[in-house]
């Protein structure tokens, strides 16, 4: 068996690779997905080679989920002291309910509302004669329970059909209540054509409701906002920690372990870190244009990237003192992850990896798989626009289709009394010229070798064919890929959820993916799988029993 | 405390449901559809109601679970789904190849009045559905019912699929429910054992409890075949099991197919076990194998032998209606005492039969039938139990409160075992009361002092 895999893997380069993921499709459905597979160049291209956020093929089994998920389960799931109230039939609060692996810490009396499912439950009288009374009840509801201090509204698939005036209503309640924020969020599942559509949607309604509301300046220098880190597994903890040691005050966390008044307060930070690329690249942006705060890509996935990432936030001040104490802490931290390394990669040199998840994070954990000598050989996005494959260099010639212009874009314009630039024009300039680059991307094919094959919106038959073709030693997905994969005999790790692991952030996070990469490709399970009678089938004789 | 926010104090609530107890009907028709055998399911609505049922019933069985999606747009959701679904017919069948589509509809289609069967009729004069092959559908709104409703119809689909030949087949029809693929197995092993040919629809099991062998079947080997189906329409009779899941499937049978039916409450624990048998023995005309009593009376005696530990211990139950009615009546006949039973799923005809099973307990028991798990924990808290029986929600009640808690239903997402061990049947039974003392005496292991921990129990 493993002399013919072997085989395999030489014969087979990317081009026949990509022809045999097309062979089987209707000509239609080929010509479409054969410009969403790119054989990686690795060249800095100004116009986008590979098409992204298209439209997904009806009837080809998706790894994609919808603007409601990426919405309510991304980007809001995580703050635990707003009431998420979802407008719908149950079922679209129900599985949102506790399944992403936010962790939150709200101490022993905080408020948390994120063991909580809340939901209008829409029934048919509500869907014929309208859901806005329902709503409203559903608000007061809540209010008279909790008395949060604020309420944020979902809709779902059958709100925008029946034209439920959401925001209304929730302005309406606001108003009545004084002291509660309610606000809503028009994120139904159809919309666009993946999660991203929420996350942009989630992004224009934070920016629109909640940032700047609170102009009380917090304690602590340094002060930046970590934006797309959504604490699974307690990654956005472990960065915390790194933060504090190095003394950087992490005002708000867009959005894991968040709370209202992060968000509230975030426009007071001085810097904009942006984790994930994709789903929270708007807020950024906005906030720059509107209080002046520039903003810098980070990834806090990968010891070196950690280290880059706070020499990076360190430059960006540029006092000495900053700037010794993370150099302290990469000397404090880095011998434990060179000792685990020192340990794990003998077992893992040379393996390869595929990764198909998300929007950043096949390219952040590229960083990971880099450091234990793991090859990256197929990577791609569920829901990536061009800007997160091919770098935001592209970003003046993407065409926008019909889907994308559905999509609100806010104008925002410089606030009048709170926009203040962080730094002179002259000193913005100076840290340029020293090669250090504001709202830079490069994206994951840059990173990738050349030959590799970059697939966008990955499916189920071609995940199947990729792994038979080029059997990697370990797979990357979510929850729905999982099982087809280790049926084959593949190791498979969620990139969503860890499975039940992580953190994997930082540090202390990469030597846990370290450990957890290495209790995978070298578990002894993919070796029971044949039976004993069934690896040598042929009985040379009968064993005469005395 | 983790449902720190949930006051001791009821109030009522007509507009906000809080920690459901239900989820939406497409995602029990998915789950009816992967019981054919060589079918894909697949949901006309946006992607987002397939990726979330797939992964709900992924976490739960930790196996592979297939199904397609017709991936509305803006577009699609203002002109209507037909187009997509056509499209989806076509890529389905040259990519995937299965025998059967069996596609449902969401709250999006529903909403905006997608035909299925008009649509159906347009792929099929397409030439788009291959000879030999099969689409068929359900209307499961999410608005309506439950998960359980949208399991029902999709079942009732598959009856709709019976073509009587006008020759008897000498089978009888069971239609297990929403149970798992170890209860369907069992059942086949019991009407085996009994002696009785038996058609059983939707079948899981080999589906959902497969083996790692380094081979990926899209189409396992279980399910009920398309010529089983067929031939249900030529059975003698059809047993379903539990009201709220099979009932109407087997009354599509008998209206359209004159096959008789009997509804049957889900053969959960003894009594619901012992009328299981006993239909069996009368449909099929067979005498019990000595066997079967024997299971039974290795029941009676793990009831006998721990009876001192269940005695008047309350329970709180929350669930789907045909297993609550299974377990509410088990646990009474222990002498155990639900007295909190919630359901989300609607249905007044429950709270009636619940009421009965635990009229002669002797104290309050609180019903509800479109109830939510925030009102089953305030009524924990007005009134301690010692168990709590549920799905994995449970665990935050159960921990908050520091009550012993026994996972069963759906979903179960972080344990593992529901998949291969079975709780229908005597045996079954024997798993669950195992499952129950052995909580229950954990417990009582934790709590007591030194002095009066025990080795014998």
């Amino acid at each position: 068996m493993a002399t013919a895999t072997k085989k395999k893997l030489v014969q087979w380069g990317p081009a026949e690779v990509k022809s045999a993921l097309l062979e089987k499709y209707p000509p239609k459905v080929a010509r479409k997905r054969a410009k969403q597979i790119m054989i990686n160049e690795a060249q800095q291209n100004e116009t986008p080679e590979l098409t992204a956020n298209v439209r997904t093929i009806p009837g080809i089994i998706t790894m994609r989920g919808c603007t409601y998920a990426g919405c309510k389960g991304v980007i809001m799931g995580p703050t635990r002291d707003i009431v998420n109230l979802v407008h719908g039939p149950i079922g679209c609060s129900f599985y949102a309910w506790l399944t992403r692996r936010n962790q939150t810490d709200a101490g022993p009396d905080g408020e948390n509302y994120m063991n909580y499912c809340f939901s209008t439950d829409m029934q048919e009288q509500d869907i014929i004669f309208g859901g806005e009374k329902k709503l409203a009840a559903a608000i007061q509801e809540a209010y008279d329970l909790f008395h949060p201090k604020s309420i944020a509204v979902f809709a779902t698939c059958p709100v925008g059909l029946i034209g439920d005036d959401i925001h209304t209503v929730a302005k309406n309640m606001k108003e009545k209540f004084g002291d509660c924020n309610v606000y809503a969020f028009s994120c139904e599942g159809y919309k666009g054509v993946s999660q991203s559509a929420g996350h942009h949607i989630a992004n224009n309604q934070v920016f629109r409701h909640l940032v700047g509301q609170n102009d009380e300046v917090k304690p602590g220098k340094y002060k930046i906002n970590l934006l797309g880190e959504y604490n699974i597994g307690g990654d956005g903890f472990e960065i915390d920690r790194i933060f504090q040691k190095c003394g950087i005050t992490c005002i708000s966390t867009f959005s894991g372990n968040s709370t209202y008044d992060q968000f509230a307060s975030s426009h007071t930070a001085d810097l904009n870190a942006v984790m994930c690329h994709r789903s929270i690249n708007y807020v950024a942006d906005m906030m720059e244009t509107k209080y002046g705060i520039p903003w810098i890509k980070v990834n806090f996935i990968g010891a070196k990237a950690t280290a880059k990432s706070l020499r990076k936030i360190a430059e960006y001040f540029g006092e000495k003192a900053l700037i010794d104490t993370v150099e302290k802490v990469i000397a404090e931290e880095m011998p434990e992850v060179e000792a685990a390394l020192a340990e794990i990669t003998p077992r893992t040199e040379g393996k390869t990896a595929m990764m198909f998840v998300g929007g950043s994070r096949a390219h952040h954990y590229k960083e990971l798989f880099d450091e234990l000598k793991m090859k990256t050989i197929s990577a791609g996005y569920e829901f990536g626009h061009q800007d997160d494959y091919e770098g935001r260099q592209v970003l003046p010639n993407i065409q926008l289709d019909a889907d994308s212009r559905n999509i609100e874009e806010l104008e925002v314009e410089p606030d009048e009394t709170r926009f203040k630039p962080r730094k002179s024009d002259k000193e913005m300039k100076a840290l340029e010229k020293a090669g250090y680059r504001f709202k830079h991307y490069d994206g994951l094919a840059a990173d990738m070798d050349k030959g590799t094959l970059i697939i966008d919106d990955l499916n189920q038959y071609e995940a199947e064919k990729l792994v038979e073709l080029m059997k990697p030693d370990i797979f990357c997905a979510g929850i729905k890929e999982k099982y087809s994969i280790q049926k084959l005999g593949v190791p498979m790790k969620q990139l969503h959820s860890y499975d039940s692991g992580g953190p994997y952030a930082g540090f202390q996070g990469a030597i846990n993916f370290y450990r957890e990469i290495d209790r995978l490709v070298n578990s002894k399970v993919w070796g029971f799988m044949k039976a004993p009678w069934q690896k040598n089938p042929q009985l040379s004789g009968s064993f005469a029993w005395e | 405390m983790l449902l720190r926010h949930t006051p001791i104090e009821i109030t009522e609530r007509t507009a906000l449901t809080i920690n459901p107890a239900k989820t939406c009907q497409p995602i029990g028709a998915m789950y009816a559809a992967l019981g054919i055998h060589g079918c894909l399911p697949h949901s006309h609505g946006s992607q987002g109601c397939c990726a979330y049922h797939r992964s709900a019933l992924t976490r739960h069985y930790k196996e592979p679970v297939s199904a397609s999606t017709s991936s509305f747009t803006e577009g699609a959701s203002v002109f209507g789904g037909q187009a997509n679904m056509l499209q989806a017919i076509n890529n389905i069948f040259t990519v995937y190849n299965p025998e059967v589509i069996a596609i449902h509809t969401t709250c999006l289609s529903e909403t905006i009045g997608d035909d299925l069967p008009q649509i159906k009729k347009k792929a099929a004069t397409e030439g788009k559905i291959p000879e030999g092959r099969y689409v068929i559908s359900a209307s499961t709104p999410s608005y309506a019912g439950s998960h359980v409703t949208g399991f029902s119809n999709m079942v009732k689909a598959m009856a709709g699929m019976a073509e009587p030949t006008g020759k008897k087949n000498g089978k009888v029809n069971i239609i297990p429910g929403w149970v798992e693929p170890a209860d369907m197995e069992e059942i086949k092993r019991i009407t085996n054992m009994v002696g009785v040919k038996t058609i059983l629809f939707p079948d899981t099991s080999g589906v959902l409890n497969g083996p790692l062998s380094g081979e990926y079947k899209m189409f396992p080997e279980g399910g009920t075949t398309v010529a089983e189906l067929k031939s249900t329409g030529d059975s003698k009779g059809t047993l379903a099991l539990g009201e709220w899941c099979s009932a109407d499937a087997a009354r599509e049978l008998d209206k359209k197919n004159k096959v008789p039916c009997s509804i049957l409450d889900m053969p959960f624990g003894l009594m619901a076990t012992d009328r299981f048998i006993e239909a069996l023995r009368t449909i099929a005309g067979v005498s019990i194998p000595e066997e079967i009593a024997h299971e039974r009376g290795q029941l009676v005696d793990m009831i006998s032998d721990m009876h001192q530990y269940l005695y008047g211990k309350k329970v709180a139950l929350v669930g789907d209606p045909d297993q609550l009615i299974a377990m509410t009546e088990f646990l009474v006949a222990m002498d155990m005492k639900p007295i909190h039973i919630v359901t989300g799923t609607p249905g007044k005809k429950f709270e009636k039969r619940i009421k009965e099973l635990t009229k002669d307990m002797g104290c309050e028991v609180n019903v509800k039938a479109a109830g939510d798990m925030f009102l089953l924990h305030q009524w924990i808290k007005n009134e301690p139990v010692d168990l709590i029986i549920g799905n994995t929600y449970c665990k935050y009640i159960a921990r908050d409160e520091d009550i012993p808690y026994v996972r069963w239903g759906f979903p179960i997402l972080d344990r593992q075992g529901h998949q291969y061990f079975p709780t229908v049947g005597y045996k079954g039974g024997l798993r669950l009361l195992e499952k129950i003392t052995g909580v229950l005496l954990d417990r009582k292991d934790r709590d007591d002092s030194e002095s009066k921990f025990e080795l014998v129990l």
